[in-house]
């Protein structure tokens, strides 16, 4: 089964969630794909056991078969081709790797080379295999990272914990492609209840299940609440705000080791989400 | 006139409320908010007027003409995006607009033309001028274009013959696309940090980034108090690199209760909101002082 966590907002708790659902699981595969900054090995701190480095195509210009024809210039979409000082000169960051400027050389002047954004970290932490994504600074985008990270996921045997990115654009929905439940984590205010209207949009648009973690939860009115009461979004669990597991959160830990209530809530959360998906009583576009 | 740009790497840090509330304390006359996928600063910023709303296009995408279209699969196997699947039913290829990210290559190895690309909605822009100016955008779900939303909020911001010593926009978190269109010709950068293990990798990262742009960092760290020890680490990071820390803020649930009514939290008496002030007159000090707190 893979369970994909997002919010739209960030900082709402996703990875929090996330980590102690993979701890108290016994046995699960926890896939960090807030490749911009992963945080989940923080917690979970695995013993890496393997690196692959993530690449894609980049364009090469053969300068001897180039005739300057700039035929490649003009198809290229997002301006990553030039035509300077008599040659053509590429601009890498802006490449989208599609590989059209090969196929319209008509020189054969342009073959493809690979160039290295990020990688995975591939580790164990106890009974919980671990999958980090990390996408290199100064890289504008992390979604063949996301591919390569969720691709070979196994659907049967092991629960998967996607952590997804903040946001809802595509790198979300390629994370949560083919995935049997999202949680969405909300907090508080206004600020998350706008974003989380936004990530309910998107899995009721892909027709997948889901149920909502009310976290950093006060005694006022909570607008996320309200915003699941009216729209009747099932609640899969509330989370108090407090000083001290903001203090052990910070510190890396996760609350589910050291502190047995929090083991039981996030146990029952997961068991709620086995038990609508077996069933299929969820809240459900 | 400067450009003042709020970041931070880790998501939920509190970019938002304290860009709002600097927005608040200076009286900018423009301001943005650049966190398209995710945009909030509307909620705070009360407006009197109505938005001007226009339509976004990124790059257009492809589509296929079923009635032309001979079933060859050369799309398919070219499309580097997994965008093009068979539709056996109606035996012609089609395209996920989702995935499509609009290169043309399906368009250029189509043997009989049926695949043209055509200009999609991908989001829309929003204005709200009067004296001030606040510009600000949603980019629809799933769209891939952030980046060059981000670049059309700023300039809607700066094209409205406003005069203003400054403007002050609100980013979006990350390290990629967007983060990085933004960053590119604001004057100054203020990250606003978390103490926690995940909030320093991710400061770091945005640190980093902003780095290569050469852009003046401030850095401050909001709900201090959680974590001292962190906090100090982050100050003394920013110190080690030569970087403006500007000011803690601590904790405050007051805070929640403000934003939930729509206001920024200089508009009452509270602590996060005392903090604020305080940053804010240390990063006008640095300015007025050309670069020197």
């Amino acid at each position: 089964m893979k369970i994909a966590l997002l919010s739209g907002k960030g900082g709402t708790g996703k990875t929090f969630v996330s980590v102690n659902m993979a701890f108290v699981a016994e046995k699960a595969m926890y896939i960090d794909c807030d490749v911009e900054e992963p945080n989940g090995h923080l917690f979970l701190n695995p013993q890496i056991e393997a690196v692959e480095e993530v690449k894609v195509a980049m364009p090469k210009i053969d300068h001897e078969k180039c005739t300057g024809c700039r035929k490649c210039v003009e198809f290229c979409r997002f301006n990553a081709l030039a035509y300077v000082n008599n040659a053509v000169k590429v601009f890498e960051d802006v490449c989208h790797s599609c590989g059209g400027c090969m196929l319209v050389c008509p020189e054969n002047a342009i073959v493809e080379k690979d160039k290295t954004i990020g990688k995975i970290e591939k580790g164990r932490s106890g009974e919980v295999s671990v999958k980090t994504g990390i996408l290199n600074m100064g890289e504008a985008s992390g979604v063949p990272i996301v591919k390569q990270l969720i691709e070979n996921v196994s659907i049967e045997e092991e629960l998967s914990i996607i952590d997804a990115p903040p946001g809802s654009a595509c790198i979300v929905m390629e994370a949560i492609k083919d995935v049997d439940y999202c949680v969405l984590v909300a907090e508080p205010t206004i600020f998350g209840t706008q974003n989380l209207s936004m990530v309910h949009e998107l899995v009721k648009l892909f027709d997948i299940p889901y149920g909502v973690v009310l976290n950093k939860c006060l005694d006022d009115e909570n607008p996320a609440e309200k915003y699941c009461e009216e729209n009747e979004i099932h609640v899969i669990g509330k989370v108090m705000y407090s000083h001290d597991l903001a203090l052990l959160s910070s510190q890396g830990e996760i609350v589910s080791r050291v502190d047995s209530s929090y083991y039981a809530k996030f146990k029952t959360m997961l068991e709620r989400i086995f038990e609508e998906v077996h069933h299929g009583t969820t809240s459900r576009a | 006139m400067g450009q003042l740009l709020v970041l931070s790497g880790k998501g939920g840090t509190g970019k938002t409320t304290v860009a709002s509330a600097l927005i608040q304390l200076s009286k900018v006359k423009l301001f943005a908010d650049c966190d398209v996928d995710a945009p909030n600063l509307d909620l705070v910023m009360h407006q009197t007027v109505d938005p001007i709303i226009t339509d976004y296009s990124g790059l257009p995408k492809a589509f296929i003409h079923e009635e032309q279209c001979i079933e060859c699969g050369q799309c398919q196997s070219q499309c580097r995006f997994d965008a093009i699947s068979h539709d056996q039913v109606k035996k012609t290829y089609v395209v996920d607009l989702n995935a499509c990210e609009g290169c043309g290559v399906c368009e250029l190895v189509c043997p009989v033309g049926a695949v043209h690309l055509e200009p999609i909605v991908d989001g829309h822009l929003q204005l709200y001028k009067s004296e001030r100016v606040f510009s600000t955008a949603q980019l629809k779900m799933g769209s891939g274009t952030s980046g060059m939303l981000v670049t059309k909020v700023k300039r809607q911001m700066l094209e409205q013959g406003v005069e203003s010593e400054w403007a002050i926009i609100d980013g979006s978190p990350g390290i990629g696309c967007p983060v990085i269109a933004s960053i590119s010709g604001v004057d100054y950068v203020l990250i606003v940090a978390e103490p926690s293990l995940s909030g320093i990798s991710d400061m770091e990262r945005i640190v980093t980034t902003a780095s290569r742009f050469g852009v003046k960092t401030f850095i401050c760290v909001n709900k201090f108090d959680v974590n001292i020890e962190y906090t100090d680490k982050i100050e003394a990071y920013a110190k080690a690199k030569g970087l403006d820390f500007v000011g803690r803020i601590p904790y405050d649930s007051q805070a929640v209760k403000v934003i939930n009514q729509g206001k920024t939290i200089v508009e009452i008496d509270c602590a996060s909101g005392r903090a604020v002030q305080g940053i804010y007159e240390n990063i006008k000090k640095v300015i007025d002082n050309g670069g020197n707190l």
